[in-house]
């Protein structure tokens, strides 16, 4: 097997700062066939194809790549485009502003002296369009293509620069069905044409029809190699190898307390997002119930954050239908400043990106969503500020030298633990955490779910959104499965598993 | 032991002194080259009263640069809507005390405008104010075109740009020929600081926070207080303190308290910091912008009022340039342009600094060529060090 295949990376070893990524995996491939890498949320999926593309460079990581049976050191993307590999990545790599000709051969433009010699690149431009079946004008601009299309332009590029090597990384993630149809049959013909596929996907469906061969990742860890010639490549198999791991004691256990006083509820609600063009979730129902933590779990993209966005005062801009009721009256929050008045919070599952005001310090923070209640006439009282910080600070464990250090200097979980701390201080009757456990480690982890614990216990009403099922499963007392926009699933977590959450998730 | 301490306080707050050291050097260097004629109690009330109009600017543009925008159009708004004081008083004979407000009011307006553009609109504030800026010049040579210049000849409203504050017991015995009220304001003002300053320090160290070792406290107290007590004698060795150094202080003090102590002041700066998690902690983005643009309008009207008083008159050639100098104060001040850092008072010496600059070089008898040039580098040098320091702490 070793010798005929294409790309061998062997015993790939990639370390970030606290978190082993990566740990002593070897993933073969033959040449022309269509190999699929599946796995949960963080299995290493995506940096593994990083490590191969470059974007990680020889040096960062341990292990040897060999390509073509000769062994490669990629500095850069630059290095392994030149050997043939062209990464495609979910989001997509091109100007939007730019025509189809001009984003095919950019970077690679075909000089005649100074000057681009644009009819060279146009005819080129077509070629490559006519290997992916696309009919479109390549002067047109990106940006008035459907994703589809520009999934295809994208591959277009690849197939210009002569790859050889085809690495697609959720390629089908943001595509209706007849996108998808299209986009999977372009990949087969690729293969009768001599080209090599690798292909990340959470649709199983998908994997189960094109691929050759599936390795699956879990935990950083390569945890084994089908093969659909030998036949081993069905859901079942798949589900199991993916999950296959038992929820260890890593949940703090609390009292159910059980209540059937309906908080919030949602009745057939829709939203669409003008920006995409397309819906981003659809016809979702959906109760919290006092004391009660809801889980939402779903793969990444799912339409998850979507729906606690477009509940939360709706910032994106949605056109939002459906009914919402908020302790049985029917509510509506036109910005997330209403939203917050009537007592929702959300922490967002990107703490540094559009959480937290990183400058900022400690107290800042914390005070910031209900500043209001420190003031006399727009005039902060600084002394009561302070003992609210402290008050946060004591009571969740907030690791940091003094309420007055600038948040970027926390680590992960205390970040999340200011986070926390800020919508605490609003005192909001339902609390959504998005991602709430995410890149923090594992006694960080464990103290978050105590304080949720202690949370609902008081009666406070949690919406869990999480990516990682044996959190879903470990703290949720019902589980929403979502897909696609769409739920797919409600299940009491007693009856819950990670297999059948899992089915629905990739349904 | 102190000396140690000394070294780590001013290592770690060298962002913060890195200023008033870079000001202390360049007015002993122009003391130096002019023989002691730049310190000259003249020479430094005229330069603080020419660096008001831009101080101000200064002030408003700090908060326009921390929540991630620009206003280009301040310039000749000044200009303008000095113009139209002028009209106002000279043409209309209406009193200073109805125009200065109804100037206000219409750059409070002005403002507006812009943040409409921005903030509704979403049009890139670059944009949006380089239309304000076009508009306003040919507004202001409109306004101007019949009679050139524009002689104001209110003077109550002079005063503001010429006039001192008076005087009392002129004749008492001690300092004989200094100004006595202003020495008292500027004892009162030491004593306010000391007490002020020791109360800070109680009260964080009550919290456990950390705060300066005794000894360089007290020199910080010490070295302060001295120079406080300087500028206030070397200006009560000429007329005192301006009108237009009194409504400076006056704003600084203002903004400076609004953008520390309260909840305005508090949702600028986390808009500026991060705008996306400021919104989704529901603070509304577009309320900021048209208030920063308010603020910013209000104050180039102030600007222009002080320019044209001080000038006693208005000229189709007023404001021009004056937003690109406000725009290096700030910077020179310390303003990020990533957003969400900067100080008010940073600005006000960065203000100083540039006008220190002009004044000194001016009196140097340097060839304009060669002072855009020099106040050119020390804008880039101030920028350069801000961003190295910035580095350093992270």
């Amino acid at each position: 097997m070793s010798q005929q295949a294409i790309l061998e990376m062997r015993s790939i070893t990639k370390n970030f700062p606290g978190v082993k990524a990566l740990s002593d995996v070897s993933f073969s491939v033959a040449p022309g066939e269509i190999h699929c890498l599946v796995g949960e949320n963080g299995a290493g999926k995506s940096t593994l194809m990083k490590v191969l593309s470059g974007v990680y460079p020889h040096g960062t990581f341990e292990g040897d790549i060999v390509y073509n049976g000769t062994p490669q050191r990629f500095r850069g993307i630059a290095d392994s485009e030149k050997a043939g590999i062209a990464i495609i990545y979910q989001e997509l790599a091109l100007v939007p502003e730019m025509t189809v000709y001009e984003n095919i051969l950019l970077g690679n433009e075909i000089r005649r002296g100074l000057r681009i010699d644009w009819n060279e690149t146009i005819k080129r431009a077509k070629e490559a369009l006519a290997r992916v079946k696309l009919d479109v004008d390549p002067e047109a601009k990106v940006k008035d293509l459907g994703v589809g299309k520009q999934q295809l332009v994208e591959i277009a590029k690849a197939l210009s620069r002569d790859a050889k090597l085809l690495i697609l990384d959720e390629p089908t993630a943001a595509l209706n069905e007849s996108d998808c149809d299209n986009l999977l049959e372009i990949i087969q013909g690729l293969k009768r044409h001599g080209v090599t596929s690798i292909m990340i996907s959470h649709k199983l469906k998908e994997v189960i029809r094109i691929a050759d061969t599936v390795t699956v990742l879990r935990d950083g860890k390569t945890i084994c190699t089908l093969s659909a010639g030998r036949g081993e490549v069905t859901e079942p198999a798949l589900i199991n190898h993916m999950v296959g791991r038992e929820i260890d004691d890593v949940f703090p256990k609390r009292a159910h307390v059980r209540s059937d006083e309906v908080v919030f509820e949602a009745k057939g609600w829709n939203a669409y997002d003008p920006k995409l063009g397309r819906a981003v979730l659809r016809d979702v129902s959906f109760n919290v119930k006092r004391g009660e933590i809801v889980g939402f779990a779903g793969l990444m993209g799912s339409g998850r954050t979507e729906l606690a966005r477009s509940l939360f005062g709706n910032p994106d801009g949605y056109r939002v239908s459906g009914e919402l009721y908020l302790e049985g009256k029917s509510a509506r929050f036109d910005s997330p400043t209403a939203a917050i008045r009537s007592g929702l919070a959300y922490a967002t599952e990107d703490r540094k990106g559009n959480g937290l005001v990183l400058i900022q310090d400690v107290r800042q923070n914390i005070t910031l969503a209900n500043l209001r209640a420190l003031a006399a006439r727009g005039v902060i009282d600084e002394n009561a500020e302070i003992k609210v910080a402290n008050q946060y600070r004591e009571s969740l464990h907030i690791k940091t030298p003094s309420i007055d250090q600038k948040v970027v200097n926390l680590s992960g979980g205390n970040q999340q633990k200011v986070s926390v701390a800020k919508w605490l201080y609003a005192g909001p009757r339902l609390l959504i955490l998005d991602e709430p456990t995410r890149g923090i480690d594992v006694g960080a982890k464990y103290e978050i779910y105590t304080i949720m614990n202690g949370l609902v216990e008081r009666g406070m009403s949690i919406i869990m959104i999480s990516s990682e099922l044996p959190e879903v499963l470990g703290m949720s007392d019902r589980v929403y499965v979502v897909s696609q926009g769409r739920v797919t699933g409600e299940l009491p977590v007693a009856e819950a598993d990670q297999e059948t959450i899992m089915r629905m998730a990739t349904s | 032991m102190l000396f140690k301490d000394l070294k780590k306080a001013l290592g770690a707050n060298v962002r913060d002194y890195g200023m008033f050291i870079a000001l202390f050097v360049i007015m002993a260097f122009f003391t130096i080259t002019t023989k002691g004629l730049f310190i000259s109690s003249q020479n430094i009330s005229n330069l603080l009263n020419q660096t008001g109009y831009i101080a101000v600017l200064a002030v408003g543009m700090t908060l326009v640069i921390v929540v991630r925008h620009i206003d280009l159009s301040v310039g000749f708004l000044a200009g303008f809507l000095g113009a139209v004081g002028a009209i106002g008083l000279s043409a209309w004979h209406l009193p200073a005390f109805v125009v200065i407000p109804m100037v206000l009011a219409l750059g409070v307006l002005a403002g507006l405008a812009t943040a409409f553009l921005v903030a509704k609109l979403g049009i890139p504030s670059f944009v949006a104010s380089l239309a304000g800026w076009l508009i306003y010049r040919g507004a202001l040579l409109l306004v101007t075109r019949k009679a050139g210049t524009i002689i104001i000849d209110n003077p109550t409203f002079n005063a503001i740009g010429n006039g001192y504050i008076p005087d009392i017991f002129p004749e008492f015995m001690l300092f004989e020929g200094m100004h006595k009220l202003t020495l008292l304001l500027g004892m009162v003002a030491v004593v306010w600081f000391v007490l002020k300053s020791l109360r800070d320090r109680k009260n964080k160290q009550a919290y456990g926070f950390d705060v300066l070792p005794t000894g360089v406290f007290v020199i910080k107290l010490v070295f302060i207080s001295l120079i406080l007590l300087a500028i206030v004698w070397n200006l009560a060795g000429y007329n005192g303190l301006s009108w237009t150094m009194v409504i400076v202080l006056a704003v600084v003090f203002i903004y400076d308290f609004v953008t520390r102590h309260t909840v305005l002041g508090r949702h600028i700066y986390a808009v500026g910091g991060n705008p996306e998690a400021a919104e989704l902690s529901g603070i509304s983005v577009k309320k900021i912008v048209f208030t920063v643009f308010a603020s910013m309008g209000m104050l180039s009207a102030l600007s222009g009022i002080l320019f044209s008083s001080y000038l006693a008159s208005a000229s189709p050639q007023a404001g021009t340039l004056f937003e690109l100098d406000a725009i290096a104060a700030a910077y020179i001040g310390g303003v990020s342009a990533a957003g969400g850092v900067g100080k008010v008072t940073g600005s006000l010496i960065g203000a100083i600094v540039y006008m220190t600059l002009t004044s000194g070089m001016n009196l140097m008898g340097t060839d304009m060529a060669l002072q855009y040039v020099v106040r050119g580098a020390v804008l880039a040098l101030a920028v350069i060090f801000d961003v190295q320091t910035r580095k350093v702490r992270r």
